[in-house]
């Protein structure tokens, strides 16, 4: 029951907040934290619990619609308590840092945000495929009020151009739910979108291949991959901090949880048949996206680019097929989780103070405000893969595990790594460093934004020195994700069966 | 006729006996709500009267009524759909000037006109029913009498809509010539004794689907649909889009499924070209629309191109999904044309998609409410109009009739674009500007439909098997 417990509450908070939002601006904040700090501590609850096999931790099944075969079907394992985890925390700093930036319609904006995290967290945790499309949907229309309603100059196109790349994507997602219900049904007799039994599905190369491409268009759209990615820089440069810190570090992963639940085990012959082509598309996406990266001016679009080149990293790890690799997809999603949103916020406390994201105009501010360009510093450095931060443990392990799959696709995603210490230096040297542009009159952080930095940073610093509870934690699901694969011949002797952080 | 005969026709009697009193009353004395109350208590009366005759069906009345539980269901879904619109003229009405009474008058025999579409089994019927429902609408639609879009409305509804009748007409002709009867069963009977069926037929069919496809608004016979939305008084408009849609979808369904139309290779060609013509002329006009009544009329063209998809599925389950579809279709288009109704005043007719600026910082309730129909519109999880979709898809796919799914899918994104567009006007910043204040009962029902859109789009799983259990053909 503590599974739909988690998205109840987020849901009550949500109706609270916006009913709240009527009388005052500031109970819709406390509501959303303390709905988010309960969800939070539950998570740290169950983490504490919980021993990591490679059974699930909870699996609860209701009937829904048990006409067509639908089940409230929800379950957790390590790597979707990763994600909950990822989603909570991060949810709790989007509230503070939006505390200030957000003055209109509050409720209404907390009963999105909170709206979203829910659609987010019942995505990680449906074993339905109906379920699950659900969720998928759910988020998309209070992300594009986000956007659309308190975002910048170009928020409505931008919110249109979001809502239409993923609910397409998301649709062609759908007629492969409803082509794999068909298929499992015609053979077995037994029409079901239940995730377990629709694993192992018999069905032809063909078959497999189409049915597929349209999880692929829906998980490829959000991740997203370079020819789809065509959203994500209006989205996230257009959205509040709040919306981009979400966009990137939640609904990104979304894509990649997806790939690594839904696409690699219910397809494992055909997925490996695309592996060479996922391959090829994640490290287009690695080096498209530094170097369009570099050549922004506008901070938001930039870290946006960066968000691309980072998530060709998880595409080319996942396409590997090795214990490594998985595991740095992992890292990947938490440490670009907070590394990225880090910056979004970064990027919005310096438009709250001096309104532009043009970073031309920017320029030694590290003299203003020293704390945040420490802070910027900082997440620079994880973003070009600094040894001691998360990322850099996440890309080592996608790079050598990406170099036992296919040694041509693991050397040139390594230049992606040369390309990242370009954008991300010239980041610092734009605006924290190199010569004044205009005097600019503004504060360091405040007491609540550098809580929230601080935070951060002991987070993205813990992943980079010891990031091996993560590991362990996610460890199990990953190779139980891995042994449903034909090529895959996992050595069970080295592994024992359950691990404790 | 006999007492059973009776007992089964109460529901028609009620909507029959009702206008003639209001005449009556109105006579002697003229008093608004007392018409209003008179009126809301036969519907509702009509409505409890369904639940005396079930026990007694399936009952023939002469060849003409059929009186199963598939046409109660239909009687249900009409008398419901009527009340709620009669709720939302309510405060739409009273602020007109000069005799408002008579409109519920008109509401009860349009009303008697659908009903009778569902109990039809024979060509007399039909068309009795349909003329019925006609009538009466050239004249709701021509109720306004003050303002010119509202006579011109109702006379291309009643030029065009003879024109289609005349189609309707002559094709049950054609067929009653082929056959030599005009009850359904009997030509089902007439038909199992052919190999191939006789063109004149297929000709009569043809003749029918022009007069069907005309009030069904399917393209191409839809030309008439934007002006008639736009100029009829809101209420009445959501009534042509619920009510009068949903009876000829009854009768259509009953008369298809008898004939089998969906085995003759002919007939499945033109009706799928009606629907993917429909789904795409309807939602790409849509997008050009600046006024909302005629950008629900297109998307009304489109959402009857996706249920006509149904007819060629053939099987039992295909209709209950197209009964749910039609149902949840029904619900979120009175909310949204209800939401219309409530903001117009008598000067002004809240159908500008920029009247709606700014619309969720003044009434953020009422906004709220047009947004969840909107997007049930779209087929958005947690309103009622995703599962609709997904039903229909579903049926759709099980029979194999892939090229309309795709179709539909697409024209899914299509609509999304122009339903979107008018939530974020309704979510953009805006200069104040003085709007009607909502009466409790526009309030009540708006809060009605809101939960039913809620409630069908998180636990849909009762309407299901309800269906199932009653709307068997």
């Amino acid at each position: 029951m503590i599974l739909i417990y988690l998205i109840i509450i987020l849901l009550a908070g949500a109706f609270l907040a916006w009913i709240s939002g009527n009388r005052s601006q500031v109970w819709p904040r406390i509501i959303s934290l303390v709905t988010l700090s309960v969800d939070l501590l539950l998570i740290i609850y169950l983490l504490q619990s919980a021993s990591f096999s490679n059974k699930w931790l909870i699996d609860i099944q209701y009937n829904w619609i048990p006409q067509f075969g639908i089940g409230l079907h929800l379950a957790l394992d390590g790597l979707s308590l990763l994600m909950l985890l990822l989603t909570f925390f991060l949810g709790i700093i989007a509230v503070l840092i939006s505390w200030k930036e957000i003055n209109a319609k509050v409720g209404f904006f907390h009963f999105n945000l909170l709206l979203i995290l829910a659609g987010i967290v019942g995505v990680f945790l449906s074993l339905d495929l109906f379920l699950f499309y659900f969720f998928w949907e759910l988020m998309l229309v209070p992300m594009y009020f986000l956007i659309g309603i308190w975002g910048h100059e170009n928020r409505t196109k931008a919110a249109y151009k979001f809502f239409l790349y993923t609910q397409a994507s998301g649709l062609l997602m759908f007629i492969s739910i409803l082509a794999l219900y068909f298929v499992h049904g015609n053979s077995t007799g037994f029409y079901t979108f239940d995730y377990n039994q629709l694993l192992g599905t018999q069905m032809s190369s063909t078959t497999a291949m189409l049915i597929m491409s349209g999880f692929l268009a829906a998980f490829l759209v959000k991740l997203p991959v370079v020819p789809l990615h065509n959203w994500l820089p209006d989205a996230h440069s257009e959205a509040p901090t709040a919306g981009s810190l979400i966009l990137a570090a939640l609904l990104l992963k979304t894509g990649a949880y997806g790939l690594l639940r839904f696409v690699v085990p219910l397809f494992p012959k055909a997925s490996v048949s695309f592996a060479p082509i996922g391959m090829a598309l994640g490290v287009i996406g690695i080096l498209y996206g530094a170097k369009l990266a570099f050549a922004q001016t506008d901070l938001k679009r930039l870290i946006a680019y960066t968000s691309v080149s980072h998530m060709g990293f998880v595409i080319l790890g996942i396409f590997s097929f090795n214990e490594l690799a998985y595991q740095g997809v992992v890292m990947q999603m938490i440490a670009h989780g907070i590394s990225t949103g880090a910056l979004f916020i970064i990027a919005g406390q310096l438009s709250e103070r001096i309104h532009t994201r043009d970073i031309s105009k920017m320029g030694g501010l590290w003299e203003k405000a020293p704390f945040m360009g420490a802070i910027g510093l900082i997440f620079s450095m994880a973003s070009l893969g600094l040894p001691g931060l998360g990322n850099f443990i996440a890309e080592l392990l996608i790079l050598i595990g990406a170099f036992k799959a296919n040694v041509l696709m693991s050397v040139l995603a390594c230049m992606g790594l040369i390309a990242a210490t370009l954008y991300s230096l010239r980041i610092l040297q734009k605006v924290f460093f190199g010569k004044k542009n205009s005097d600019w009159k503004m504060n360091d952080l405040s007491i609540r934004e550098k809580l929230v930095s601080v935070s951060l940073v002991i987070i993205i610093i813990g992943l980079g020195l010891f990031p091996r509870p993560v590991i362990n934690i996610a460890k199990p699901a990953l190779l139980k994700t891995l042994e449903s694969h034909p090529e895959m011949t996992i050595d069970k002797d080295q592994h024992p069966k359950t691990y404790k952080l | 006729m006999t007492n059973i005969d009776f007992l089964s026709l109460t529901p028609f009697l009620i909507l029959a006996i009702a206008p003639i009193i209001i005449m009556i009353v109105v006579s002697i004395y003229r008093d608004y709500e007392v018409v209003f109350g008179f009126s809301v208590l036969s519907f509702i009366a009509a409505i409890a009267s369904i639940f005396f005759i079930l026990p007694i069906v399936p009952h023939s009345i002469t060849p003409l009524f059929i009186i199963d539980s598939y046409s109660l269901f239909f009687l249900g879904i009409i008398f419901i759909s009527a009340l709620l619109v009669t709720f939302l003229s309510y405060n739409y009405l009273k602020q007109l000037d000069g005799t408002r009474e008579e409109y519920y008058i008109i509401l009860f025999t349009s009303t008697l006109g659908a009903a009778l579409l569902a109990v039809a089994n024979h060509f007399i019927l039909f068309f009795l029913g349909i003329e019925t429902l006609t009538l009466s609408l050239y004249i709701l639609i021509a109720f306004e009498k003050s303002k010119i879009r509202s006579i011109e409305a109702g006379t291309k509804y009643l030029v065009l809509a003879s024109v289609s009748s005349a189609f309707l007409l002559f094709g049950m002709g054609l067929i009653y010539l082929t056959f030599g009867t005009m009850e359904f069963s009997a030509i089902v009977l007439a038909m199992s004794h052919l190999v191939k069926l006789p063109p004149m037929f297929i000709y009569g069919f043809g003749m029918m689907l022009v007069g069907i496809g005309f009030k069904l608004a399917l393209v191409p016979f839809h030309i008439w649909t934007p002006d008639v939305y736009q100029g009829a008084p809101a209420p009445v408009s959501s009534y042509i889009a619920t009510v009068s849609k949903g009876a000829v979808v009854a009768v259509f369904i009953r008369f298809f499924f008898n004939i089998k139309g969906f085995e003759n290779s002919s007939i499945f060609m033109v009706i799928s070209g009606i629907a993917i013509l429909s789904m795409f002329v309807g939602n790409l006009l849509a997008i050009q629309q600046k006024n909302i009544k005629r950008l629900l009329a297109y998307s009304s063209i489109a959402n009857m191109g996706y249920l006509i998809i149904i007819l060629l599925t053939g099987s039992n389950n295909g209709i209950q999904s197209a009964i749910f579809y039609l149902i949840t279709y029904f619900i979120t288009t009175i909310g949204a044309f209800g939401v219309i109704s409530l903001l117009s005043t008598k000067d002004f007719e809240a159908e500008k998609i920029e009247d709606f600026k700014g619309l969720s910082w003044k009434k953020p309730w009422i906004a709220a409410v047009f947004t969840l129909c909107l997007l049930s519109l779209a087929g958005i999880p947690i309103t009622a109009g995703f599962i609709a979709k997904f039903y229909l898809i579903l049926e759709g796919m099980k029979a194999g009739l892939l090229i309309l799914i795709f179709s539909m899918i697409i024209n899914s994104v299509i609509g999304l674009y122009y339903y979107l567009r008018i939530i974020t006007t309704m979510f953009s910043s805006a200069e104040q500007t003085e709007l009607p204040t909502i009466s409790l009962l526009g309030k009540l029902t708006l809060a009605f439909i809101t939960i039913g859109i809620l409630i069908l789009g998180v636990y849909p799983g009762w309407l299901i098997d309800f269906i199932a259990k009653y709307a068997m053909l």
